[in-house]
């Protein structure tokens, strides 16, 4: 199985959720959806300030072969994006749960995040 | 669903498998960036076995073919050579494009795999009144090998035939039942060979040793592409007839008494006024893909195929537009107006394309 860190939750769509130490969630991919995509050659992200609902399209994720939405795993309101990602997007594949993270989010509802999986329940979904 | 003969080869490479038209086939195997690389700077294998073989046997073969193709098989029924072109029905329309193969007085025809049973169909309906039996050769596999470094690695390879590793561009020769010819669909230098499915893991094997990269579908389509070849089913299809879909080159009416399927409403076409396949190269970032509306001056359009050029390091695609397009346009990407460039298909330059 691929690399799941313990700290995140996810959405069964591939995306992962981290609560920071100042309140914002920072969302991304996981590495079973980077692996499953290949190589990634152009994102589109949110913009900052822009609001987002619970599983809603919060961005767009395109390797070679085709492309992917991005579903916001919680609600809220951007407050940063990972600019990086806009000329070097391979960094996804590269650091999917580090350097190639998506956005920062301040979360509307934290009751939110009991809708997403563990770890565990995550990996189940990815042997599926 | 269906496999090749190289099947668990792919498995134990590591390969992620796809359904293709009911084919069980690698898409990639490690990262199709780096194995489409490989194939522009050395050399790749790919497994196409699950095209389509077919043989011919006994009756008046050129008139057969002289018939069903809408190139003019005479340009290769005297020599070792392949041709290129198009299957067409009565209203002009793509049934498939193909190549015919001659070489020791016989010819050999590969065509895709979804148009299997529609092909196999239309041949033996159109064998009967001159004679010819078609053979489906479901007993035989493909291999290609690409790149500048192809023919190197391939004279390597112990029970090649030496000749092989000479034949022009576009010649081709059996060996037995083995069909070698250079020809691909990368834009590279390279052989195809056409070998039973007995034979074709040592020769897989052999290749891999000789340090040809394992090439998947996925890179097999950027190469194609960025070499400006049409895929049938995205490029065109039944509805299209050759004059827009880039293939109006394959359409040979120098023999005035050739009547091929398909020239009579080929000649009711006002050529001036098909839309044609041009080649599109956004300027913005993003990524072409199928689908996309395109607009120019004078007209509009629509992306037939568009991907991640990893030569270019730009999106690249193939386009079906109206008439009259200058050097700009635009292409509407999730409701944004984008760039595009028009450009010769050939998007690597015409030096360097061979196919």
């Amino acid at each position: 199985m691929k690399n799941i860190p313990g700290d995140l939750k996810f959405l069964s769509s591939h995306e992962w959720a981290r609560i920071e130490s100042d309140g914002t969630i920072t969302i991304g991919i996981s590495d079973h959806a980077q692996d499953l995509l290949g190589d990634i050659v152009f994102v589109e992200l949110p913009e900052v300030g822009q609001t987002l609902d619970a599983e809603s399209d919060a961005a767009i994720v395109e390797s070679v072969k085709a492309a992917s939405d991005v579903y916001s795993p919680v609600s809220g309101e951007v407050k940063e994006v990972n600019s990086l990602l806009e000329d070097q997007p391979e960094i996804i594949n590269s650091s999917p749960y580090e350097d190639g993270w998506f956005y920062k989010i301040s979360p509307s509802d934290l009751s939110e995040l009991d809708n997403l999986l563990s770890p565990k329940d995550y990996s189940a979904v990815c042997e599926d | 669903m269906n496999k090749t003969p190289l099947h668990k080869s792919h498995i134990e490479l590591g390969a992620k498998m796809v359904n293709f038209s009911n084919w069980e086939m690698p898409i990639s195997y490690s990262s199709l960036i780096e194995e489409h690389n490989a194939v522009r700077d050395s050399a790749g294998i790919f497994d196409v076995s699950h095209m389509a073989v077919f043989d011919f046997d006994g009756g008046d073969q050129i008139a057969f073919f002289e018939k069903i193709f809408a190139n003019d098989i005479k340009k290769i029924s005297r020599d070792n050579k392949a041709i290129y072109g198009a299957l067409l029905n009565e209203q002009g329309g793509i049934l498939d494009d193909l190549i015919i193969y001659h070489a020791n007085d016989k010819f050999r025809l590969v065509s895709n795999c979804s148009t299997r049973e529609q092909n196999k169909n239309w041949y033996e309906r159109h064998a009967a009144e001159f004679g010819v039996r078609v053979v489906e050769r479901s007993d035989m596999g493909i291999l290609a090998i690409q790149g500048p470094d192809a023919l190197s690695k391939i004279s390597a390879i112990e029970e090649m035939n030496d000749q092989a590793s000479s034949l022009q561009t576009f010649g081709c020769m059996f060996d037995g039942e083995k069909l070698y010819a250079r020809t691909g669909y990368t834009g590279e230098d390279g052989l195809e060979l056409i070998v039973s499915a007995k034979d074709i893991k040592h020769l897989w094997d052999q290749a891999l040793a000789l340090g040809c990269m394992p090439i998947g579908l996925g890179a097999r389509d950027t190469l194609r592409l960025e070499a400006g070849l049409n895929l049938y089913g995205n490029d065109m299809t039944i509805d299209n007839h050759p004059y827009e879909s880039n293939l109006g080159w394959t359409i040979d009416m120098n023999d005035e008494n050739r009547q091929f399927i398909g020239k009579e409403a080929l000649l009711s076409i006002d050529q001036s006024k098909s839309q044609k396949i041009t080649g599109v190269i956004l300027k913005d970032k993003g990524v072409l893909r199928p689908g996309y509306e395109i607009t120019h001056e004078q007209g509009n359009g629509i992306v037939l195929s568009g991907s991640y050029s990893p030569t270019l390091q730009s999106s690249i695609g193939l386009a079906r537009v109206d008439q009259g397009f200058k050097k700009n346009g635009k292409v509407l990407i999730r409701n944004k107006v984008l760039n595009i460039e028009f450009v010769s298909p050939r998007f690597l330059g015409q030096g360097k394309m061979h196919s």
